[in-house]
């Protein structure tokens, strides 16, 4: 897929949440196909401390408005630049990057979703992907409380929603892997994008069941189209880029240990 | 238009911009954002006599105006450069460059043998400043005897244009650059990687995986600056300048001081174009300045 550089205009800047910002951004032309799991290189400009862009997942195209949303969590000082932007400021942004999660040809799969914290954001993009190929997916969607849950009715548009919270204030008390659904119902695939040790404890919860699945890992990266091999992950076939041949892998590729 | 063509020790260039080995993979990664002909040469990933895994992850951390890698020369060995790699490259139209490095001088002549052979690659860029392996690399780049014994094996084995890429992490940069040259190099090119550290004061452990890792950015310009500055001086050969060079200006800065050409390495990974806007950004430079010729500025600095 080809690669590009472009200067998008922001439309719209919200904070869903303290440590969250959601931006909307849009250009003159079409924007590329992204696919989903792919993510952009965001450039931060006037952040003294931030010297290389921004790696952030693709959280939802609109087509009808021309728009690339970006969910992003406020971890440091890049990330909180990119907070302050305001509608009509540009954006240097490199995109779409990386390969993407699988959309199964067989529409009868069923198919689960499972984010957690801000890896909730490219589980959006994923569900309208798979709603558009006539699939009907299921989200198990997990925070620390029913605050950090973002982005739920847009969710709930696209298929069946589950929630698990750490302090039991929405959904069902635990984590995603303690929630009901996983006994009651049977899947045949699961992608996932959260912190690791919930992406790992899905895998092997997955790997026990028989269940076929993709993890969208975030390691350090620098360059983002693998030029600089600064984000290997260790795999069966040795370090690859995350990437470029990530940020999706399907967990037998991985050597995790689960 | 001014006339930006270079010519570094035989190797016709269009312009004087480059890119670094190990930031622009081979090329072919940054081919959706630029014209790669458009660029005077790419100098490609380093390569070694047999596959290399490199360090383990993480290698990379972030620093004010700059960044630490560990990357430790990963690549899949000569052989499958010569096999897999340079049919893709080779009809490009530009200076495709091999970076060679190795952990002694009969692995560094044999890959350097190997290259020889692929008649679309008019040089190699010898990599004897690699910080971050054990064995080789920057280990022969601070003596200027190791340097001198390394170059020497590879002179022999390579007959096309050889290029020698100089460690900052010495006590006198000058005293190996004479050594090589003396060694049979055609050109240096300067600075590698600058070696630091950073520690995750919460875990009170180092954030690279092998502690230390080779910093680059415009945090080291000054210092390379300086560097090429001193060589270029001291020795007959072209010089090519490297480290930090984020702009034009910053690539007019290391040609005053004497390097015939630059090498543009980390900032490929905040501007995957910014190697096009250098050329053009000297060009006007020169336009401006009532230059026919990028030669009227190299070395140029007023007493």
């Amino acid at each position: 897929m080809k690669k590009y550089v472009l200067d998008l205009k922001v439309t719209s800047t919200t904070r869903p949440h303290e440590r969250y910002v959601l931006l909307k951004l849009t250009h003159e032309n079409p924007l590329p196909e992204m696919l989903p799991g792919q993510f952009a290189e965001l450039k931060v400009d006037g952040s003294p401390s931030t010297f290389l862009r921004r790696p952030i997942s693709i959280n939802y195209i609109d087509r009808e408005r021309n728009e690339v949303w970006f969910l992003i969590q406020m971890v440091g000082d890049g990330t909180r630049k990119l907070a302050e932007l305001k509608p009509g400021d540009r954006l240097n942004v490199v995109m779409p990057l990386g390969n993407s999660f699988t959309v199964p040809e067989v529409k009868s799969e069923r198919v689960l979703l499972v984010g957690g914290g801000v890896g909730t954001a490219p589980m959006l993009y994923l569900g309208k992907t798979l709603v558009d190929a006539g699939i009907k997916p299921t989200f198990l969607l997990g925070a620390r409380s029913a605050k950090d849950l973002l982005e739920i009715d847009l969710f709930q548009e696209l298929g069946d929603v589950y929630l698990t919270t750490e302090d039991g204030s929405a959904g069902e008390q635990g984590f995603v892997t303690q929630h009901s659904i996983l006994t009651q119902q049977k899947f045949d695939r699961i992608a996932t994008c959260g912190p690791k040790p919930m992406m790992m404890a899905v895998a092997k919860f997955a790997r026990n069941s028989g269940i076929t699945c993709e993890v969208s890992l975030e390691n350090t990266m620098a360059c983002g189209v693998g030029a600089c091999l600064c984000c290997v992950e260790n795999t069966k076939e040795g370090h690859v880029c995350v990437c470029k041949e990530g940020p999706v892998f399907n967990i037998d590729r991985l050597l995790w240990q689960i | 238009m001014a006339d930006l063509s270079v010519n570094i020790a035989g190797m016709q260039m269009k312009n004087p911009v480059m890119t670094a080995s190990g930031t622009f993979g081979y090329g072919l990664e940054y081919a959706d954002f630029i014209n790669l002909e458009d660029i005077g040469g790419i100098i490609v990933k380093g390569t070694t006599l047999k596959p290399r895994e490199g360090n383990p992850y993480p290698r990379m951390v972030e620093t004010a105006s700059g960044m630490l890698n560990c990357v430790g020369l990963q690549n899949k060995g000569v052989d499958y450069f010569c096999e897999n790699i340079y049919p893709q490259i080779k009809d490009i139209q530009t200076n495709m460059i091999v970076n060679v490095s190795g952990s002694c001088p009969e692995d560094y002549a044999e890959c350097a043998a190997r290259i020889n052979e692929l008649e679309r690659i008019p040089a190699i860029e010898l990599n004897i400043s690699c910080p971050n392996v054990k064995q080789g690399g920057m280990a022969f780049g601070v003596t200027p005897e190791g340097a001198y014994s390394v170059v020497k094996a590879v002179r022999e084995a390579y007959k096309k244009t050889l290029i020698v890429k100089l460690s900052p992490n010495v006590t006198s940069v000058v005293d190996i650059a004479r050594s090589v040259v003396d060694a049979g190099a055609d050109a240096l090119s300067l600075i590698n990687t600058l070696m630091g550290m950073a520690i995750d004061i919460e875990k009170r452990r180092p954030i690279l995986s092998i502690a230390t890792g080779g910093l680059s950015g415009p945090a080291v310009k000054p210092v390379a600056l300086r560097m090429v500055w001193q060589v270029a001086k001291a020795v007959q050969v072209p010089v090519i300048g490297l480290g930090g060079i984020m702009n034009a200006d910053d690539a007019i800065e290391f040609l005053l001081a004497g390097a015939s050409a630059i090498q543009i390495g980390t900032a490929n990974f905040i501007d995957p174009t910014v190697t096009v806007k250098v050329a053009q950004g000297i060009n006007d430079y020169l336009e401006r300045h009532g230059c026919k010729s990028v030669s009227e500025i190299i070395g140029a600095l007023e007493d």
